[in-house]
């Protein structure tokens, strides 16, 4: 069964909500019914259904309803009509007790500019949800403590918000929401207001931690690269209507509509950052068992790569996959990649030049830079080290390849 | 045409109100009374060269407070110290000018005065904040009173409370209520919409949200109200000698009605010498709060 259920849910802004519901079931476009009654539709009969333990990402333009969809999981804001049923019960339905409950201790929420508390200690933020369930202050700032650590922001307890960067303030705000031990997140543009380097950076901790603890993470945004990166299901959204729920895979292959087709095609390809130091970073890698080729492949065109790493659960590098193995996948219309995974190398960050050269022979691929945890942190490519060895830079190897020819 | 007597319909129900709320008014001039006795017996019974002292270590504390977030260097040592040192030579002044008790008087009647209004113009602010309904009755309400001229005040107010301090005060109550109440419903509307969302996000109920989030980032501006409530209080306790109040305003009102310009002055360099001190150390306070924000 899956943990979150929508049906037919309408959310209606205005005094006239019924006649608003009347005229638009009657067929009426929204701008009519906004000059008629001054009611806006934010949410036109959305039907979700999202299981347990997967990133759910819910995306469109801004003012497509996406965050008023979103507010409507903890009724900040209160549906017109339809139900959203969380673990069996409807929440549209519940009394203020259980209401307080289910947002104190089921459903936590991460804001597009943080929303931390400018006059307390990041600690004191983090903790704030458990003061609000009335915990003894020991018992909060332990645990506090505790989150603080795994976001890696040990240290950093008795700073103030305004003293922290905006990737560490929305750390913060991630901690915040996990410290209550809510089942499931919501992420308003969780995102947005990080530059690109640090929000690459915390979608991958995102999805790690989403493997780690098993949250129902609902993520809005309106950056297709991002539902891409951490959604298991896309949903997306237009003037308050979802006109297309599947998986990456799905949405990229099978586009539902103009929109949505649009939305695929306005990639940023600017962002792309060239190569130049002999450790390059790798700028993707690919969840074993959640990523299928076609998002894979997008990854790949969108890099420059012709390889991408492979992952397991924990974030551990199993081996590389390539672009024509992928192709052909995709040609024969196979959804598992684990066949053509192939074995790479891994070194360290302070292994030497003369230690990695032997392992180039025979080796198709870059070799891949590993972390202590055997995560992947960038990879080392021959010609990099050619031109380390040499001193020439890439022309001159190029011209010397040539004329040997 | 006959002119349209609105005065008349106001003087009745003035009338109406003196009388039905009789024991009420005469149970508000006790307590006012009262305090105003006390805390006058009291500052007075201090040897005046100990409350000086008193004073100028609260407010070097008070300024040592608002400073303490960054290291003392000779810069803010100034800082520091600049508004003790002149509250000792403008007090001093003062006991020398012979205008010792009138200043405590006024004193007295300011902070009394000040008392009741952040008892009534807080939580009015606050309630205004979060009702739309309520926001709109009050306003209009706020804006005839600092409108009236102050001195019309004086009539109802000897009305129900015959003459002396106690009329006094009252005045001065509705008279510097208003930035309370506006300042406190500024304050809370400001704080951050996302902010508040999140507080209700984690399960605050209203009245979490209120003291938890709401209230602390909106001292600041509540702060900045206060500081005018009582430099309202001060312009006002010195009108309301005309009902008979005491302090530096019968001074200053004693020096017009004789047209003596020395008592005048001497007078009127009281209450500047104490409006400045009350003006800094109530700015000094709120300026803390700012800081760490």
């Amino acid at each position: 069964m899956s943990k979150i259920e929508i049906k037919d849910l309408y959310l209606v802004f205005g005094s006239a909500k019924r006649q608003a519901i009347k005229m638009l079931k009657s067929g009426r476009s929204k701008k009519e019914i906004h000059s008629k009654t001054r009611c806006t539709i934010a949410v036109n009969n959305a039907n979700l259904s999202i299981n347990e333990g997967e990133i759910f990402v819910i995306m469109g333009l801004s003012g497509s309803g996406k965050s008023s969809l979103l507010r409507c999981f903890n009724m900040l804001n209160v549906p017109t009509s339809g139900s959203l049923v969380i673990d069996g019960e409807d929440i549209t339905k519940m009394d203020k007790d259980a209401l307080l409950n289910l947002r104190r201790k089921k459903v936590g929420m991460v804001f597009q500019h943080f929303g931390l508390l400018p006059h307390r200690t990041i600690l004191d933020n983090v903790a704030f949800g458990l003061e609000i369930q009335g915990l003894p202050q020991e018992e909060r700032h332990n645990k506090a403590k505790e989150i603080l650590n795994m976001v890696g922001l040990s240290g950093y307890e008795s700073s103030f918000p305004h003293q922290l960067s905006g990737g560490m303030q929305q750390r913060v705000g991630i901690a915040r929401a996990i410290a209550t031990d809510s089942q499931i997140l919501l992420m308003d543009e969780a995102f947005s207001a990080l530059d690109p380097l640090i929000r690459a950076q915390m979608q991958d901790e995102l999805v790690e931690i989403q493997q780690s603890l098993k949250k129902t993470i609902i993520f809005i945004t309106h950056d297709l690269d991002e539902a891409i990166k951490v959604g298991n299901t896309i949903a997306i959204m237009k003037d308050g209507v979802i006109v297309q729920q599947g998986t990456p895979e799905d949405i990229l292959l099978n586009p539902a509509d103009d929109y949505v087709k649009a939305f695929i095609g306005n990639v940023d390809m600017a962002k792309i950052i060239t190569a130049s130091a002999i450790n390059e970073p790798f700028k993707a890698r690919i969840w074993q068992g959640k990523d299928g080729p076609a998002s894979a492949l997008r990854l790949m065109e969108r890099h420059l790569l012709k390889f991408l790493p492979v992952v397991d659960h924990l974030g551990r590098l199993i081996g590389y996959v390539g672009e024509k193995d992928i192709r052909k996948k995709i040609a024969n219309k196979e959804n598992n990649i684990d066949s053509i995974v192939t074995d790479i190398p891994k070194v360290s960050m302070d292994t030497s030049i003369t230690d990695l050269l032997p392992l180039f022979i025979n080796q198709k691929y870059p070799l891949a830079v590993v972390d202590h945890k055997d995560r992947p942190v960038g990879y080392i490519r021959h010609s990099d080290v050619v031109s380390m060895v040499t001193g020439y830079d890439d022309d001159k190897v190029q011209s010397i390849i040539e004329s040997a020819n | 045409m006959e002119n349209l007597n609105i005065g008349k319909y106001v003087e009745h129900f003035v009338d109406w109100l003196s009388d039905a709320g009789e024991p009420v008014f005469r149970q508000i001039t006790i307590i006012i009374e009262n305090c105003v006795d006390v805390m006058q017996g009291a500052l007075l019974s201090i040897p005046f060269y100990i409350l000086i002292a008193l004073f100028a270590l609260l407010t070097f504390f008070i300024k040592n407070k608002s400073c303490r977030r960054s290291n003392v260097t000779k810069a803010n040592a100034k800082d520091i110290f600049d508004l003790p040192i002149f509250c000792i030579l403008g007090f001093l002044l003062i006991y020398w000018m012979g205008f010792w008790e009138e200043t405590i008087n006024t004193l007295v009647l300011v902070i009394v005065a000040t008392f009741i209004i952040l008892l009534i113009g807080i939580p009015l602010g606050i309630w205004c904040a979060r009702n739309k309904k309520v926001n709109a009755i009050v306003r209009p309400l706020l804006d005839l009173m600092q409108t009236m001229p102050a001195f019309v005040y004086l009539i109802p107010a000897i009305l129900f409370f015959s003459v002396g301090n106690v009329p006094g005060v009252v005045a001065t109550v509705i008279f510097s209520l208003p930035p309370a109440v506006r300042m406190t419903a500024l304050g809370i509307r400001d704080v951050p919409k996302e902010i508040v969302e999140a507080s209700v996000a984690f399960g605050c109920t209203g009245r979490q949200t209120l003291f938890k989030v709401q209230i602390p980032l909106a001292m600041a501006t509540i702060l900045a109200g206060v500081n005018q409530v009582i430099m309202l209080a001060l312009s006002m306790v010195v009108i309301s000698s005309m009902v008979g109040a005491g302090g530096l305003g019968e001074s200053v009102y004693a020096g017009i009605q004789q047209a003596d310009v020395a008592l005048g002055f001497e007078a009127g360099l009281c209450i500047v010498i104490l409006a400045i001190i009350l003006d800094r150390t109530t700015q000094s306070i709120g300026q803390k709060k700012e800081v760490a924000k």
